[in-house]
C-alpha cells in the first residue's frame, strides 16, 4: 500500500468512527482538537482500523498519534516491518 | 408541580399519540420486530417503533449509548421543550433518572463480542453503554445541569422511586428544577429469556394484542415493553411566576421495602398496604378522597390478587375506581412508575378513569372496581399511584390538579409563558 492509500483508508475509518466530512480528514487534521475525537474514540479508531487493515497495532506507538499524518507514517512503517520478515 | 412531560413509548412517542392511545384502551403488543426473536420462548412484547435516536444524539453519540438511554434522553429532551422556558441556575438544575436494567442489550451484544472476537473487540465504550446511570449523566451533559444528579435502580419501581425522590430534591431545597422519570430497553434476547425464566411472562402466542390483561380473570403474565417518560417538576411559586402551564402536583409520595423475598410481593400486601398509607399521609389525604388508581396491575397471576387485596385493605369493601395501563402498553419495567404518572396527570386533567384494556372476565378472587375497555367519568379528587418492583421495591405517589390554576398574569410578556406541545 501506498502513501495515498493508507490516507484513503484512515479517512474511511476517520468518516465512520467520528462521524466527520471526508474532506477534513486531510494529512495535517489533528484528532482531538480538529476531528473531535475523544480518548475513548481514538480507540474506537485504533480497533476499526485493526480491523480494516487486519493487523494490530502496538498500543505505545499509538499513543503518541496526534495528527492523520502520524498516523499514516505509523502504518506505513509498520507496514514495511512486516513486509521485511 | 409537573409543568413539562416527555415520553417514548409503545403506545406513542409524543404526548398527543400516547394519551389517544391509552384513552382508546388499544393494546400496542405485538411480535418483536426489532430483533428474530425465534428460539425465544416469547415472541411479542411493546416495541417502540418510531424512534430515531439520531435526530436526539447524531450518529456518533447514538453508536455510544445504549437504547435506553437513547429513549431515556429522548423523553428527557422532550419534557424540557414541553416546560420551557426552564431557565434557572444550571447549579439548581438536577435529574434523577429511574433504570430496572440499565444497558442490558449491550451487555448481551458486547458479550457476543467477547466470545466470537476476543477481550480486545470490546468498544471503548462498553462501560458508558451499560453502566445503569448513563442516562442521568447524559441528560446533565447535554443540557449543562450541575445539579444534583442520580440514577436509581428499583426494578419495576425505578422511575416512581426517581419522581417521588425529585419531589424531595424540591421539597429540600437543593434544586428548582428537576427532571426526573424512567427508561428501560430490555426487549432483547436476553431480556425476554430471563424473565420468561422467572415464569413473568405471558405466553398468550395466539394473540399477543390480548396478552397484557390486568387483573382480567384469563392473564398468564406480564408482557415486556420498553420506553421512557420524564417529567419537569418545580416548585408551585416557581412554576406561577414563571407562568408555566402545570399539568398537576405531586403531593404525596411513600416509598418502603417488602424485605420478604427477592421477586414475589410480600404476604398479605402488607409492604403495599404500608406504602399507599404512607403517599396518603404525605398528601393529607383520606383515603376516601381518592378518586381513582392508577394500579401497577401488570398481569401476573400473583400480583394483581395481592395488589387488590391490599387496596381492599387500604380502602376497605368499597375501592375507588381502578385502572392498569399496562394493558395497553405491557410493563415498561423501570420506566413503568412514570407512564402511570404521565397518564394520571393528564385523567386529572381530562377528568376521566383511563381504560384498562383486556379486561373482559373478572376475576371472582379480585374485588376492587376495575374499570375496564371504556374510560370512565372521574371525580376531581387526586390520584393514587402503585408501583412495585422485584427485590421488594414499593413506590406510591398521590397525584392532585394543580392548586393554583395558572391565570395569566395582567402585564405578563407572552414569550414567557411555556409554548411547548401539549396534548390534544
Amino acid at each position: 500500500m501506498d502513501r495515498a492509500e493508507v490516507l484513503a483508508e484512515v479517512r474511511a475509518v476517520a468518516v465512520e468512527i467520528l462521524d466527520v466530512a471526508p474532506e477534513a480528514v486531510s494529512p495535517g487534521a489533528r484528532f482531538r482538537e480538529d476531528l473531535d475525537a475523544s480518548s475513548l474514540d481514538m480507540i474506537e479508531l485504533v480497533m476499526a482500523l485493526e480491523d480494516r487493515l487486519g493487523r494490530r497495532f502496538p498500543q505505545d506507538e499509538l499513543a503518541s498519534i496526534t495528527t492523520v499524518g502520524q498516523a499514516v507514517d505509523l502504518i506505513l512503517e509498520l507496514n514495511s516491518m512486516f513486509d521485511e520478515r | 408541580m409537573v409543568t413539562g412531560i416527555g415520553v417514548k413509548t409503545p403506545a406513542g412517542s409524543d404526548l398527543g399519540t400516547f394519551w389517544s392511545t391509552v384513552l382508546a384502551g388499544r393494546s400496542v403488543i405485538g411480535p418483536i420486530t426489532r430483533f428474530d426473536p425465534s428460539g425465544l420462548p416469547v415472541r411479542f412484547a411493546g416495541e417502540v417503533r418510531d424512534f430515531d435516536p439520531v435526530t436526539y444524539l447524531g450518529q456518533k453519540e447514538s453508536r455510544h449509548t445504549d437504547r435506553t438511554t437513547q429513549l431515556g434522553f429522548a423523553a428527557a429532551a422532550d419534557a424540557v421543550t414541553d416546560a420551557a422556558p426552564v431557565i434557572s441556575d444550571p447549579s439548581r438544575c438536577a435529574v434523577v433518572a429511574g433504570t430496572g436494567m440499565g444497558g442490558i442489550a449491550s451487555v448481551h451484544a458486547q458479550s457476543l463480542t467477547f466470545v466470537e472476537r476476543g477481550p480486545d473487540r470490546l468498544s471503548p465504550y462498553a462501560i458508558t453503554m451499560i453502566m445503569p446511570n448513563a442516562t442521568a449523566a447524559l441528560i446533565a451533559l447535554r443540557l449543562g445541569w450541575t445539579g444534583p444528579n442520580l440514577c436509581l435502580a428499583t426494578a419495576c419501581t425505578s422511575a416512581a422511586n426517581a419522581i417521588g425522590e425529585g419531589v424531595r430534591l424540591i421539597q429540600e431545597g437543593s434544586a428548582d428544577v428537576v427532571l426526573a422519570g424512567g427508561t428501560e430497553a430490555a426487549v432483547n434476547p436476553v431480556g425476554i429469556a430471563a424473565f420468561a425464566r422467572m415464569g413473568a411472562l405471558s405466553t398468550r402466542h395466539d394473540d399477543p394484542a390480548r396478552a397484557s390483561r390486568p387483573f382480567d380473570d384469563m392473564r398468564d403474565g406480564f408482557v415486556l415493553a420498553e420506553g421512557a417518560a420524564f417529567v419537569v417538576l418545580e416548585p408551585s411559586d416557581r412554576a406561577a411566576d414563571r407562568g408555566a402551564r402545570p399539568y398537576g402536583e405531586i403531593r404525596g409520595y411513600g416509598r418502603n421495602s417488602d424485605a420478604f423475598d427477592i421477586a414475589a410481593p410480600s404476604a398479605g400486601g402488607v409492604g403495599a398496604i404500608s406504602c399507599m398509607r404512607l403517599a396518603l399521609r404525605d398528601a393529607d389525604v383520606d383515603p376516601s378522597a381518592i378518586s381513582h388508581i392508577n394500579a401497577h396491575g401488570t398481569a401476573t397471576r400473583l400480583n394483581d390478587q395481592i395488589e387488590a387485596e391490599a387496596i381492599n385493605k387500604v380502602f376497605g369493601a368499597d375501592s375507588p375506581p381502578v385502572t392498569s395501563t399496562k394493558g395497553v402498553t405491557g410493563h415498561l419495567i423501570g420506566a413503568a412508575g412514570a407512564i402511570q404518572v404521565v397518564v394520571s396527570l393528564l385523567a386529572l386533567r381530562h377528568g376521566v378513569v383511563p381504560p384498562t384494556a383486556n379486561f373482559e372476565q373478572p376475576d371472582p378472587n379480585i374485588l376492587i372496581d376495575v374499570v375496564g375497555q371504556h374510560p370512565r367519568p372521574s371525580g376531581p379528587g387526586p390520584v393514587l399511584t402503585n408501583t412495585f418492583g422485584f427485590g421488594g421495591h414499593n413506590a406510591c405517589l398521590v397525584l392532585a390538579r394543580a392548586e393554583r390554576p395558572h391565570v395569566e398574569a395582567p402585564g405578563r410578556p407572552a414569550e414567557t409563558v411555556a409554548a411547548g406541545p401539549r396534548e390534544t
